[in-house]
């Protein structure tokens, strides 16, 4: 519980140091937005959509004029790429990866007058906002999905790096499959990479190998949907809908709607109205949602789907509700309790029914 | 090779071997092979519907237009010129470490091993041991292939490469594992190093001491090779092993010797980076800066003051490719594009070095 001390203690300083005034209006030609990018735009998932809503946002703005720096590795050359686009008239810079974030603080510092978006991380400034969606939302829907069409009761999944974004979605997920399936379990895999399309179908063909017949990802590119259709496999997808990448055997995918981040962000700078803070949409906002099924997915699973959802956007109930316990057996969340933003943000332990280590 | 051409007269084209190389060729070549990679460059530029030269002004602008661009530029060729001495330094006994990406790492490891458990709060003390550290760390992973290659023929171009990827997952190990920063929330890098460990910055820039490391590296070697007894055995050594066995030279011991140096060098490379510009362990550190030491290496000729300047315009070929996207709004591969025609022509134009392209008229 040290961890989540610290980590309030860190919430409170933020939220002080944070309680800056609102900036003073920009008109939409000199914002000149800067986007950095951690992988390709043709990624087919993560950045794709990512530069899906920065096309949106500047369709919506006609004067405003974005650019964007593709396959920025989350080290000292992000600092650069930001303070290229500031030295070439950028008054708005979104830093799309987690990975970013010192960077980011960093360049702040040295650019009070410019305002830094970070989506992902958890450290805020005067001019440092941050912003990321309730994806946990979406993927406990996708876990009903992946719960009712196993038959082996193994799901494997692909997962990025061991943080808390991607063991709370991963908890998610499983916690959906329970709700539908309580004898099947989650096996994990790490990449230890965002982007790295070989490795992402190593692991999917590894985790088919070892007995999995359902497969969930949580990596930038199409690959583990790709490898899962070699293999004839069922496969959800993240990002945006994957179908493309596995024509018969793509379910469903928690997907992304970046655009409205971008448009609203762009609304409130070109008004003067934007302040620093934290922005944390969910399934009722519309930033997190579901693709399109796939044509084996049954009617009475839409269905369950449909009433999680509407008890989710009513804010009756959520994802992390109590009970829940841990892979021990441990009660984390007891009866009666949600689990706090804080807690969702710092999660560092799996829920019963996932097999597979978080490194310690 | 003939080509002929026309009846009656033919005009021939040969291709012959140069007697001797004019020296003002040294200079005269990369530079119509530069010249012409750009030329190449511009006609591909337009095709995707911008304009060449705006495109090249803004890169030179990025990369040397001011203080900034230079100092950025600069950054980026410190790691890249002491890794190219290092492999320079066994390409002139025909020696390939293709390893000092390995070795980088390695001495980034045994850095941060320093800060971990050996801290002293006097900043000369602990970067001396980190220094010393690395490249121990770094000359013996190099060594191991120096060895394996000295006394069982392994071919060390396989061995140094393979021992490249066993490092990257030696400090994945550490950043995911031990060493990882409970602060960074299970991301995967250390704490940050404490100022003592760092490199000092200059000029309120970036640029860190580890420009004078790169700088210094480059000099004593150039006088190591050129002028002394040593630097005569390793090269007599590359041009013909048998002749140097027969002089008394020592193969098996200067292999290992060499590639100890080596990996130190590059050790010492790793060093730089992470106390100088990164400040931590972090998963995926280095940019490859390992393998574009190759490249460097062989442009300069293997040549170590040649390999800073070379450096130094890798380095603005990668700061300035950013503004292109930034400014010209163009993705990611046409910057590699250029990088790579570039590397083409300059490389491809070597051949001219050695060889003559004559035109004859001969009767029929």
């Amino acid at each position: 519980m040290r961890k989540r001390a610290v980590f309030l203690a860190l919430a409170a300083v933020l939220v002080v140091c944070g309680a800056g005034f609102a900036f003073d209006a920009i008109p939409a030609d000199k914002i000149k937005p800067g986007f950095v990018y951690i992988g390709p735009v043709g990624d087919g998932g993560w950045t794709f959509m990512h530069d899906k809503g920065r096309v949106e946002m500047e369709k919506a703005f006609p004067g405003v004029a974005s650019s964007f720096v593709e396959s920025v590795p989350e080290g000292p050359d992000s600092l650069r790429v930001m303070e290229t686009f500031i030295r070439n008239g950028s008054k708005v810079i979104f830093a799309t990866s987690f990975g970013y974030m010192d960077f980011v603080q960093e360049a702040a510092k040295k650019h009070p007058d410019v305002i830094f978006l970070h989506c992902s991380g958890y450290k805020q400034a005067a001019n440092v906002g941050t912003y990321f969606g309730r994806m946990y939302q979406a993927r406990y829907l996708s876990g009903l999905v992946a719960g009712r069409m196993t038959k082996k009761n193994v799901i494997g999944y692909v997962a990025a790096h061991p943080i808390p974004e991607v063991i709370r979605m991963i908890n998610a997920f499983t916690l959906g499959v329970k709700k539908v399936n309580p004898k099947a379990e989650v096996r994990v895999v790490w990449l230890f990479s965002w982007f790295d399309p070989g490795k992402e179908k190593e692991a999917t063909k590894a985790l088919i190998d070892s007995g999995a017949d359902l497969i969930a990802m949580h990596a930038d590119t199409g690959a583990a949907p790709q490898a899962a259709e070699e293999s004839g496999v069922y496969v959800i997808g993240y990002n945006n809908d994957m179908s493309k990448f596995a024509p018969t055997k793509h379910l469903t995918a928690p997907v992304w709607d970046w655009g409205m981040f971008y448009k609203h962000y762009i609304d409130q700078i070109t008004k003067g109205t934007w302040k620093t803070g934290d922005i944390w949409w969910g399934l009722k906002e519309g930033v997190v949602g579901l693709a399109p099924y796939g044509k084996d997915v049954p009617e009475d699973v839409k269905k369950l789907i449909e009433t999680e959802k509407t008890k989710i956007i009513s804010g009756s109930w959520d994802v992390f509700a109590g009970p829940v316990k841990d892979q021990k057996g441990v009660v984390k969340i007891p009866q009666g309790k949600t689990a706090t933003d804080a807690e969702m943000l710092s999660m560092n332990w799996f829920v019963e029914g996932v097999k597979g280590d978080i490194p310690k | 090779m003939r080509i002929g051409s026309g009846s009656g007269k033919k005009l021939t084209l040969t291709i012959e071997k140069r007697l001797e190389s004019p020296g003002a060729l040294r200079f005269v070549i990369p530079s119509v092979s530069l010249l012409a990679a750009l030329a190449t460059g511009a006609v591909f530029l337009f095709l995707m519907g911008v304009s060449p030269f705006e495109a090249y002004s803004a890169m030179f602008r990025a990369a040397f237009g001011d203080g900034y661009g230079i100092s950025e530029t600069i950054v980026k060729s410190i790691p890249i010129s002491m890794a190219a001495v290092a492999v320079m330094l066994t390409f002139t006994m025909l020696i390939y470490n293709i390893g000092a990406e390995g070795q980088i790492f390695m001495g980034a490891i045994a850095s941060a091993a320093v800060v971990r458990y050996c801290f002293v709060d006097s900043a000369p003390a602990m970067l001396l041991m980190m220094i010393a550290a690395a490249g121990t760390a770094g000359g013996l992973w190099a060594a191991l292939a120096g060895y394996l290659k000295a006394r069982w023929n392994v071919n060390e171009i396989i061995s140094t490469l393979m021992l490249n990827y066993v490092a990257i997952h030696l400090m994945d190990y550490f950043v995911y594992g031990p060493w990882r920063d409970p602060a960074s929330l299970g991301f995967p890098m250390t704490a940050p190093f404490p100022g003592v460990a760092r490199l000092p910055l200059l000029f309120g820039t970036r640029i860190h001491m580890g420009l004078f490391v790169a700088v210094f590296l480059a000099l004593l070697f150039f006088v190591l090779i050129r002028h002394t007894r040593w630097g005569y055995e390793i090269r007599v050594i590359g041009e013909n092993p048998r002749a140097a066995g027969f002089a008394g030279m020592n193969y098996v011991r200067n292999v290992i010797l060499v590639m100890f140096i080596s990996g130190a060098i590059a050790g010492i490379a790793g060093m730089c980076e992470v106390s100088g510009l990164q400040g931590r362990l972090q998963h995926g550190f280095s940019a490859g800066y390992g393998y574009t030491a190759i490249i460097v290496a062989w442009l300069s000729q293997l040549h170590p003051i040649a390999i800073l300047f070379v450096s130094f315009l890798i380095g603005a070929l990668l700061v300035g490719g950013e503004t292109l996207q930034i400014v010209m709004r163009l993705p990611l591969s046409s910057t590699l594009i250029l990088q790579g025609l570039i590397l083409f022509f300059v490389l491809g134009g070597e051949i001219f070095k050695t060889y003559r392209i004559r035109f004859q008229r001969e009767d029929a």
